[in-house]
């Protein structure tokens, strides 16, 4: 339960990170906040050659709210980004999935960008950053871009980050106006990875649920609103499309019905709030 | 940038409950490890050592936090408090301390030095908290003796206690 060795490199800053992965790729790992990182380190299922500091650079910290939604740096820790008062105003689906993110103990080191990065399929931060149509900006030596959620999750903890790059910030669109959300998640005790997580964001027009925890990923399902047929049925359909397996947490059939029961009552909330 | 090397020892320095302190750490280095074997200050446990049982919390500039899921090196020029801390001074306990005694919410004590951690600054942030917010702070704590009662009636005392006489520790 000890770490293997690396080297440690505490940037100063961007070029210096950019430098280090260029240098590196595959062999280095960026620590922010360390508490996905860490457990992997320790029980050696990684062991990179260095490992890039990231925590000292300013650039990454702050929080802004702009004319195109918010951009969260890579340094913003899960309770500073909890603690951030425009919170429930800009981004309530995340507002009420922070809390059942890790422990107040993990929260307070943990980054938002370290869980995208991580991809665990079923955690929170990935499911409402697909949710709410978030796009993760990238950068290298060689430039930027930003890939929308959607296409940045690829898979069990493998995202579309090349290795060279460093993500820098998730930009996530502001609340639309009249619309509602809601966020549920089926664990064994507060604070595990969830068994199923849903988040739905309902506006007029639309009905959303992204569903984490089930498939290799988190996946969104848009439902047309009146194409005839129920939304139980349309549900239906959703949780078999997730191929959902058996593990030691729960059995497949027992996920396709959280998704179903869970599924409709984040909808039901979603609306409630909408309206 | 600063580089350091695998398998070669680092100074690291940061305040240990007041007091500047420093160390050599190679960079893999846990900081549980690092306070424990080279500091000496062994009142923080390690449990599971991967950041689920929080017997190892400490407070991290102000925060608690796990201190098996931090690199010592992380920590250099922090601030950090660790249950060596929590007595206002040799021979008293502070009221948080003295409250689980009253209420015998430790019994094996592998847990207790984290939860204390983690209460003392709740406590401090939130002097008036619900049942049910505190069970949900506790959540990031396992003890496997207590099943929990006599460490929730000792923080709610002990809550009571510095309501009232708020100048106390
Ligand atoms: S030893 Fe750190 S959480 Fe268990
Ligand atoms: S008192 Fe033994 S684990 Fe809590």
């Amino acid at each position: 339960m000890k770490p293997a060795r690396f080297d440690y490199i505490r940037a100063a800053d961007l070029a210096e990170a950019h430098d280090a992965l260029a240098e590196y790729g595959n062999d280095a790992r960026v620590i922010a906040g360390g508490q996905t990182l860490m457990p992997m380190l320790s029980m050696r299922l990684v062991r990179p050659k260095v490992v890039v500091d990231i925590m000292h650079l300013p650039a990454l910290r702050g929080i802004e709210a702009g004319g195109n939604g918010i951009r969260i740096g890579a340094g913003v820790r899960q309770a500073e980004l909890l603690a951030w008062p425009g919170l429930a105003e800009h981004l309530p689906l995340l507002n009420a999935a922070l809390p059942w993110v890790g422990h107040a103990q993990t929260r307070s080191r943990g980054t938002v960008c370290g869980s995208a990065a991580h991809a665990d399929p079923s955690a929170e931060i990935p499911l409402c950053l697909l949710a709410l149509g978030a796009t993760i900006e990238l950068s290298s030596r060689r430039g930027r871009r930003r890939v929308p959620a959607a296409d940045f999750f690829t898979g069990m903890m493998t995202t579309a980050r090349a290795e060279n790059e460093l993500i820098e910030a998730v930009h996530i669109p502001g609340k639309q106006a009249g619309s509602g959300c809601a966020f549920k998640e089926f664990g064994r005790r507060h604070g595990d990875f969830a068994i199923v997580a849903c988040a739905a964001i309902v506006t007029a027009a639309s009905v959303r649920l992204a569903v984490g925890g089930v498939a290799d990923k988190p996946v969104l399902r848009d439902f047309a609103i009146d194409d005839g047929k129920p939304l139980d049925e349309a549900l239906d359909a959703f949780a078999w499309a997730l191929d959902a397996r058996d593990d030691l947490h729960a059995t497949g059939r027992y996920r396709r019905e959280l998704v179903r029961q869970m599924g409709r009552d984040t909808i039901e909330e979603a609306r409630r709030c909408h309206a | 940038m600063p580089r350091l090397t695998a398998g070669e020892r680092h100074t690291v320095r940061f305040t240990l409950n007041g007091r500047a302190v420093e160390a050599q750490a190679e960079p893999r280095m846990l900081l549980t490890d690092f306070l424990r074997h080279e500091l000496g200050a062994t009142g923080t446990h390690v449990g599971c050592e991967h950041g689920v049982c929080g017997a190892c919390t400490v407070e991290i500039d102000g925060v608690p936090a796990r201190s098996c899921l931090t690199l010592a090196v992380q920590t250099d020029g922090a601030s950090i408090r660790t249950v060596e801390g929590l007595a206002p001074e040799p021979g008293r306990l502070s009221v948080l301390q003295e409250a689980f005694r009253r209420h015998h919410a430790l019994q094996c004590g592998f847990c207790t030095a984290g939860i204390l951690m983690s209460l003392d600054n709740y406590l401090r942030r939130q002097p008036n908290p619900s049942e049910h917010e505190l069970r949900e702070f506790l959540g990031g704590h396992i003890c496997r003796c207590t099943g929990y009662v006599p460490i929730v009636a000792a923080a709610m005392d002990a809550a009571r206690r510095l309501r009232e006489s708020p100048s106390d520790v």
